[in-house]
């Protein structure tokens, strides 16, 4: 059994300007496992390009909630969850691909799920059409001193 | 101001500052466009030493200018990256556009 040891939960609506909002957040909830800068620059990426797939596909047109689960797992890991309550993924596998995207139009490039996966230790995305979807990752932080 | 505009015999170069996020690039895209719509540089560089802060919503902002650079034949340069947001670059397979240090005004 891992051990949870603090955990803070927050819901932001789906406005474009909470995007830096979401990122702050994370990084002073992060901040008590006394990460490296370069880790608190990796956990905000991660955070902003989730949060940001909620609003520019989740929500799509309309505003709606974002829920961000924060929790400290055995005093070095950092367990993220945002998910929205929209319009959900048809093909996940596809949608992780890198530079696979629905919205070329907006300007995406298809990067945000290869910048989660590669900027923390484990992501996890779960998606159905018409729910919403649950995107979860994992950053370790080493211990210094 | 978000951005700053100059130009020097190499074309234009827009030094942006703070954060780029699918927010902030919102309003960028539209600085930098009217600007170049306006003049049509060859070369469009982008000052990066300013950003404190960029995720994919920043590649889609360079992808997306080098594609209205094309249509005069003018082309996208990156100056200055951060370690950080080279990381990103990287990532991205933007590397190539970078111009060493110093090179900008050979
Ligand atoms: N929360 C979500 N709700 C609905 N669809 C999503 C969500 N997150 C991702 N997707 C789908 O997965 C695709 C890939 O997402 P990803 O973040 O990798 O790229 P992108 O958002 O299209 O571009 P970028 O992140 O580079 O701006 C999206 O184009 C979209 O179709
Ligand atoms: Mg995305």
């Amino acid at each position: 059994m891992r051990n949870i040891t603090n955990y803070m939960k927050i819901t932001l609506a789906g406005y474009s300007r909470n995007e830096s909002l979401a990122r702050m957040c994370a990084a002073a909830f992060a901040s008590q496992l006394d990460p490296t800068v370069e880790e608190i620059n990796d956990i905000k990426a991660a955070v902003s390009e989730a949060v940001t797939n909620c609003i520019v596909h989740g929500y799509r047109d309309t505003i709606g909630d974002i829920d961000m689960t924060l929790r400290i797992i055995d005093d070095d890991t950092l367990y993220i969850k945002i998910s929205d309550r929209g319009v959900g993924i048809e093909d996940v596998e596809q949608a992780m691909q890198p530079m696979f995207t629905t919205a070329p139009d907006e300007e995406r490039a298809g990067l945000g799920f290869a910048v989660m996966e590669s900027f923390t230790d484990d992501l996890r995305v779960h998606s159905r059409v018409g729910k919403g979807t649950t995107v979860t990752m994992l950053k370790q932080i080493q211990r210094r001193g | 101001m978000p951005i700053e505009f100059t130009y020097d015999k190499n074309g234009l170069t827009a030094a942006i500052s703070g954060e780029i996020d699918h927010h902030s690039a919102a309003e960028m895209r539209i600085m930098t466009d009217g600007e170049i719509e306006r003049s049509m540089p060859r070369t469009l560089t982008f000052d990066m030493s300013g950003v404190t802060f960029m995720d994919s919503s920043g590649v889609g902002l360079i992808l997306g200018r080098a594609r209205e650079m094309k249509q005069w034949g003018g082309k996208v340069r990156i100056a200055k990256p951060s370690e950080r947001v080279g990381k990103m670059l990287k990532l991205s397979g933007l590397s190539p556009l970078i111009i060493k240090e110093g090179a900008k005004n050979a």
